[in-house]
């Protein structure tokens, strides 16, 4: 009997055959570039075991765990503070930023641009340029927190607003309310779902971010990492990562919950 | 229930009248054409308005005038342009070529607080409610003051001056809802939303109002019920009326006039007393 069924894989073109076989020697240079190496590989479990017996169990000293706790406050401080208004300025930024709303199209265009370059500066950079201006601490670690929400939020809330339905708009510009009147009234709290689902998410961003902020002496409990790798003092630092495993584990879980009930109640 | 014989002895049409000067719009009562002996200002008129989006044509070459107080059905066929001729009549989008009075302005011509003004006298019914859905019923009903007086008072019905709130439980009161006034305008059931967009657009007592298609979006029971809701609320108030919809029955019913619109040209314009069903099956065809 003739088959007539499709073949089971169709011989690629030969510019695919070349794109294929460009993307492989990229994804190889890559790896050279980043030293990968099998030999390491192979030997970094042994490594990863030595450390793991010499940092179990973790410090449990109370006068640490105090020291530490109150580290952990104060990163979550920088965290939640630098969140917070990192989410209410983004508000009157993302209204530049959204296309069709109060602001031209230039204007959208540079403040976009703005907020892309926000963004593509990681925040521990941002940190580091605060501790210069402001000085070594948590006020550094917030004013990072806050321009890497606002690069982050500014550009989400504005998506968010575009995306929202037109119809409540048209109808209340149709009655001669001002642009501004509309969006107050209908846009954003259309968007407002979109705006707590991301602001959560900036929060959560911002949590994990603060933890690591201390490296470069902007406050919170990554100087105590850096101290106790430093001082090769494991114990000690394996208790630093498992609290701020649980702390954004933790806030994670929250914020879904948050995320859920704010939500879903629309539905 | 407000019908076309109750509405055509305090209406009338100019459809036939040659104003070659706007000055003459809203100057003062003009005679009326071939509807009714009595006298009206004009409130709306189209002067060989066209309308096309890049290089598809909508229409073109449309012209009428309406009276004060009268209720036009605009009707056609998906496609034919009722609901564009309508933005262009409110200045929502621009006409390509001709002109558009409302109200005695021109509304291609007025920009920025001059178009605002005027806007603030009209009224939208959409064929979606267009509620804001998770504001109260009430903000929604106050947001309908925001043309007249703008500004963060009427943001919601919580900073709202006391005489608009009461103005939004009046005009809630008249749609059969003031007891859902703080319910969420999302957990309203398709004919109540639509209700309450008929409290939002009247609650500022506009001169003029609009209706693109407002019960498609609903079953025939609660079409009808708001339909002759809309109609009872503005036939009294002397409101001037552009609806559109397919119901041809709507429109032999609810409107004086029908305009129909066909293959991107005003096919029909006549008093609905004078057509029938199959009057306007045409326009279908």
């Amino acid at each position: 009997m003739t088959d007539l069924s499709p073949a089971r894989l169709e011989r690629p073109s030969a510019v695919s055959f070349l794109g294929y076989m460009l993307g492989l020697v990229i994804v190889f240079w890559c790896l050279a570039g980043a030293g990968f190496s099998l030999d390491k590989v192979i030997s970094a479990p042994p490594r990863f075991a030595d450390f793991a017996s010499r940092a179990f169990p973790p410090n449990m000293d109370p006068h640490v765990l105090t020291r530490l706790g109150w580290k952990m406050v104060e990163t979550l401080q920088i965290a939640v503070a630098g969140a917070v208004i990192g989410v209410i300025l983004s508000v009157p930024v993302a209204l530049f930023a959204a296309r069709g709303l109060i602001a031209g199209p230039a204007v959208n265009q540079i403040v976009r641009t703005i907020l892309g370059f926000i963004r593509a500066v990681p925040d521990i950079a941002w940190a580091l340029v605060f501790v210069v201006a402001v000085g070594l601490g948590p006020f550094a670690g917030m004013l990072a927190i806050v321009i890497d929400t606002i690069g982050f939020c500014g550009r989400f809330f504005a998506d968010d607003m575009e995306g929202t339905d037109k119809g409540p708009a048209e109808s209340l510009t149709a009655t001669g309310a001002r642009k501004i009147d509309v969006v107050a009234c209908a846009t954003i709290p259309a968007a407002m779902p979109a705006f707590v689902s991301t602001g959560l998410y900036a929060l959560e961003k911002a949590v994990r971010s603060s933890t690591i902020l201390g490296l470069v002496g902007a406050g919170g409990i990554g100087i105590e990492l850096k101290v106790g790798f430093d001082l090769f003092d494991y114990p000690t630092a394996m208790t630093v990562i498992l609290m701020i495993a649980v702390v954004v584990i933790a806030i994670e879980q929250l914020s879904g919950w948050a995320r859920t009930r704010i939500i879903g109640e629309q539905k | 229930m407000p019908t076309r014989a109750t509405r055509s002895s305090t209406t009338s049409s100019v459809t036939d009248l040659d104003l070659k000067d706007p000055a003459q719009l809203n100057a003062g009562p003009v005679a009326t054409g071939a509807h009714s002996a009595l006298v009206s200002p004009v409130d709306i008129e189209a002067r060989n308005v066209a309308k096309s989006f890049g290089s598809n044509p909508i229409f073109d070459n449309v012209s009428f005038r309406l009276a004060r107080g009268e209720a036009v059905a605009l009707v056609g066929a998906n496609g034919a342009g009722k609901s564009t001729l309508l933005r262009c009549l409110m200045g929502l989008i621009p006409v390509t070529s001709g002109s558009v009075h409302l109200l005695g302005e021109e509304t291609s011509a007025a920009k920025g607080a001059a178009l605002r003004t005027l806007r603030a006298q009209v009224g939208l019914v959409s064929q979606k409610h267009n509620l804001v859905p998770r504001l109260s019923v009430l903000s929604n009903v106050v947001h309908g003051f925001l043309g007249q007086a703008p500004g963060f008072r009427h943001w919601s019905h919580m900073l709202a001056p006391t005489t608009s709130r009461s103005a939004a439980m009046q005009a809630l009161e008249k749609v059969g809802l003031a007891d859902f006034a703080t319910r969420r305008a999302d957990r309203l059931s398709g004919g109540q939303s639509q209700r309450v967009a008929i409290a939002r657009a009247i609650v500022s007592g506009p001169k003029v109002l609009f209706a693109d298609e407002p019960c498609a979006s609903l079953d025939p029971s609660a079409g009808e019920d708001v339909m002759a809701l809309f109609f009872r609320l503005v036939k009294d108030e002397g409101v001037t009326v552009v609806f559109t919809s397919h119901n041809i029955e709507h429109a032999l019913r609810f409107g004086d006039r029908v305009l129909g619109l066909a293959h991107g040209k005003l096919q029909l314009d006549a008093t609905a007393a004078s057509l029938s069903h199959s009057d306007l099956r045409g326009l279908y065809d």
